[in-house]
């Protein structure tokens, strides 16, 4: 299975800009399934970005989140050829991290 | 709409089935096609030709910009990478996809849907395709989504830029699908009492709630798409279901009769444009 994580990372400047989509389902808890059973929440819960071991973006999602996110957002400091680690964990523990290299 | 079905040369079909046209109005698919693309062209001089394939995003310059940034990370990204992984995989006979195709199946979407004499119907692509994977002792997939969009997704992808190349052999059989495909687009139905053509050639361009309509011209070189409606990929097989029954029509089953007709006349009048697929539309 390929990672579930796409990301981009341009530097403009001394201005990194990132952009990352995610494969996850973000179930809300509150749709049902084709038999009326609910399906049960599945929803990332923490999404970092680091960069030299500094955290540049985190965010901390709940079911308002769509499907398949994507984000994107920009920091300064970066370099050419830096890199920066994209991870996720969701409500049931599971987890995927990337790292990508900043163009 | 009257003075439309006479601008495209199209035949009023007063109730009456198609052996009741008279031998004047004898189905002439290179006219057809010619007119119904010098319609589009007409109507929205604007546009390039090869942009219609791009729908609604060739209308709308708004959506055009969401969209040339969305397809940095194509929504259908994930389908397409599934689908080349299942593409390649063989059958538990050992066999696989690209036993069934020529040229291994790439490169070949433009061909589909094929008129075929030993049968004496239309074959679409993911009619074949689960012909493909019964013959190999497995479970055809559902025509909606999912396998299926993933596979013509990706077999579309080997196959962008290249020109719909729809055939019609000099078989009368095949005349007769296309022409039952082209009546089922032109006639009206449900409870809206809207035809395929009362949105996709009166209205392209035009917003249906927040939606903006594409024109039929180039219509079914994107698919399969990602629509964000559905939150998901969908097959032709999907776009015609939801089609229908958004009108409040009911709709088919996939890959009946009356919707590979349709599949036929409508990538028979969008010949000459290129395959986009697979696709994002909102």
């Amino acid at each position: 299975m390929a990672s579930s994580i796409r990301v981009r990372a341009i530097l403009n400047g001394d201005t990194a800009e990132v952009q990352t989509l995610i494969q996850h389902p973000m179930d809300t808890g509150l749709v049902k399934d084709a038999k009326g059973e609910l399906i049960p929440a599945h929803y990332i819960q923490q999404l970092t970005f680091t960069h030299k071991d500094k955290t540049v973006f985190l965010a901390d999602w709940g079911t308002a989140v769509s499907k398949d996110p994507y984000v994107k957002f920009a920091f300064k400091g970066a370099a050419k050829g830096d890199e920066l680690k994209v991870s996720w964990v969701d409500n049931k523990g599971a987890t995927d991290s990337l790292t990508a290299t900043i163009q | 709409m009257t003075a439309l079905r006479l601008a495209l040369g199209l035949t009023v079909a007063l109730g009456l089935g198609v052996s009741a046209v008279a031998a004047a109005d004898k189905p002439d698919p290179v006219a057809d096609a010619k007119a119904f693309q010098a319609f589009f062209v007409k109507k929205f001089p604007k546009v390039a030709f090869d942009d219609f394939v791009n729908g609604p995003y060739s209308m709308n310059e708004d959506m055009r910009r969401q969209w040339e940034e969305k397809e940095q990370f194509p929504p259908y990204e994930f389908a397409l990478e599934a689908g080349k992984e299942m593409f390649s995989k063989p059958f538990k006979n050992g066999k696989t996809y690209a036993d069934c195709f020529p040229n291994g199946g790439i490169g070949i979407r433009q061909t589909y849907p094929a008129f075929d004499a030993t049968e004496g119907k239309v074959i679409t692509l993911e009619l074949a395709l689960n012909r493909c994977r019964e013959a190999n002792g497995e479970q055809p997939y559902s025509y909606v989504k999912d396998e299926m969009a993933s596979l013509t997704a990706y077999m579309a992808y080997t196959s962008r830029g290249k020109r719909f190349d729809i055939k019609i052999p000099d078989d009368p059989r095949a005349l007769q699908a296309y022409e039952n495909g082209k009546e089922y687009f032109y006639t009206r139905r449900g409870q809206l009492n809207f035809s395929c053509a009362s949105c996709h050639v009166q209205s392209p361009g035009e917003r249906i709630r927040a939606e903006i309509l594409a024109p039929a011209l180039g219509i079914l070189n994107a698919m399969p798409i990602y629509r964000s409606e559905w939150s998901g990929m969908g097959t032709i097989s999907r776009r015609f279901v939801t089609c229908n029954s958004q009108t409040r029509a009911v709709p088919l089953e996939p890959q009946s009769d009356e919707y590979r007709n349709l599949e036929y006349y409508l990538s028979y009048v969008s010949n000459g444009l290129p395959v986009s697929g697979p696709g994002a539309r909102p």
